[in-house]
């Protein structure tokens, strides 16, 4: 029983083992970045466009809004890092369909990669927005006694971002591989259009909570207003 | 009962205990948020997207502590320490 990509050797020597995570996150990759870079060669702003460039605006664009939603409002300074994410994971999970492939999400390192990249990140746009020792202050509000928890939170956030994609994507591929040995072939193709749909609103999770971690971190706090002397 | 017993019979009950509960409790808590959800969007149409998206969020973070117990019932079931442990001294033994 294979719990993850990581049990899948491709090539090995000494102890460097190409293993399926870095197999299949290197061919996510490829494809994101060549993909990307060959659409965009020729980019035009008349009303005649490639659909490849339809496409792109479309993705971009929806990602933008959602940004926005959430209350980032500058969203051109987010959407590298979370419309990456996004997806990074949700071109992981729509692979599936391919036969023979494992998604990299499906191992404990990639989720626990991708949460520590949202941990950094969180303090690095707070630091940039609000500056270090008004970020730092941030831990204090509401109260000073209010320090450790809201430290603890940051950690158990981030380890609950990892295990959250990592248990779903596992357990996606997991029913997958225990329906083919007891039940006839419908079942496995029913669990695997489940294994998507619910792969889409992991990706979608995954990114709209960092974009919720970064905008708590960048929300400057309006000073209170001073209550009126009555006259 | 002697040890590879008790360790193999403690994790399958264990196993089956964290998968009912973490299956009930959240679906339980979804299932509220969902009615919720549901009759603040009859109240008010327009706010959908913003309902909609907090929904799913909310229904992620409850799906969280059931994926937590199904983590935890598959590490019992496939990848348990204790059972490989006594495994591994079973096989010391019967090699010797």
């Amino acid at each position: 029983m294979r719990l993850s990509p990581d049990q899948m050797i491709f090539w090995q020597h000494g102890f460097i083992k190409l293993n399926g995570t870095i197999v299949f996150t290197w061919g996510l990759m490829v494809v994101l970045a060549v993909g990307s870079k060959l659409i965009t060669r020729k980019l035009s702003t008349e009303l005649k466009r490639s659909r490849w460039q339809n496409l792109l605006e479309i993705v971009v664009t929806a990602i933008e809004k959602q940004i926005e939603d959430v209350g980032l409002h500058h969203p051109e300074k987010y959407i590298g890092f979370l419309g990456t994410l996004f997806l990074f994971v949700a071109l992981a999970a729509l692979c599936t369909i391919i036969p023979g492939y494992e998604p990299p999400t499906a191992s404990l390192s990639t989720t626990a990669a991708l949460a520590l990249c949202v941990f950094v990140a969180v303090p690095l746009f707070g630091i940039g927005e609000q500056g270090l020792v008004g970020y730092l202050k941030s831990y204090t509000k509401p109260t000073v006694i209010m320090l450790p928890f809201n430290i603890i939170s940051e950690l158990s956030r981030t380890l609950a971002l990892a295990v959250r994609l990592f248990g779903n994507m596992m357990s996606g591929a997991m029913i997958i591989g225990i329906l083919l040995t007891i039940t006839p072939f419908i079942f496995p193709i029913v669990m695997t259009a489940l294994g998507l749909l619910t792969g889409m609103v992991q990706a979608y999770i995954f990114s709209i909570l960092a974009a919720v971690y970064i905008a708590a971190a960048t929300r400057t706090r309006k000073p209170k207003p001073e209550p009126a002397p009555n006259t | 009962m002697d040890n590879m017993t008790l360790i193999a019979v403690t994790s399958i009950v264990t196993a089956g205990l964290t998968t009912s509960l973490g299956c009930m409790m959240p679906a339980l808590g979804e299932g509220r948020s969902v009615a919720t959800a549901l009759t603040s969007l009859a109240q008010q149409p327009d706010a959908s997207a913003t309902i909609t998206r907090t929904l799913f969020v909310g229904l992620a973070m409850i799906e969280s502590t059931a994926i937590y117990c199904f983590v935890v019932s598959m590490i019992l079931i496939f990848a348990n320490p204790f059972w490989n442990h006594v495994i591994a001294e079973a096989t010391k033994a019967t090699g010797k």
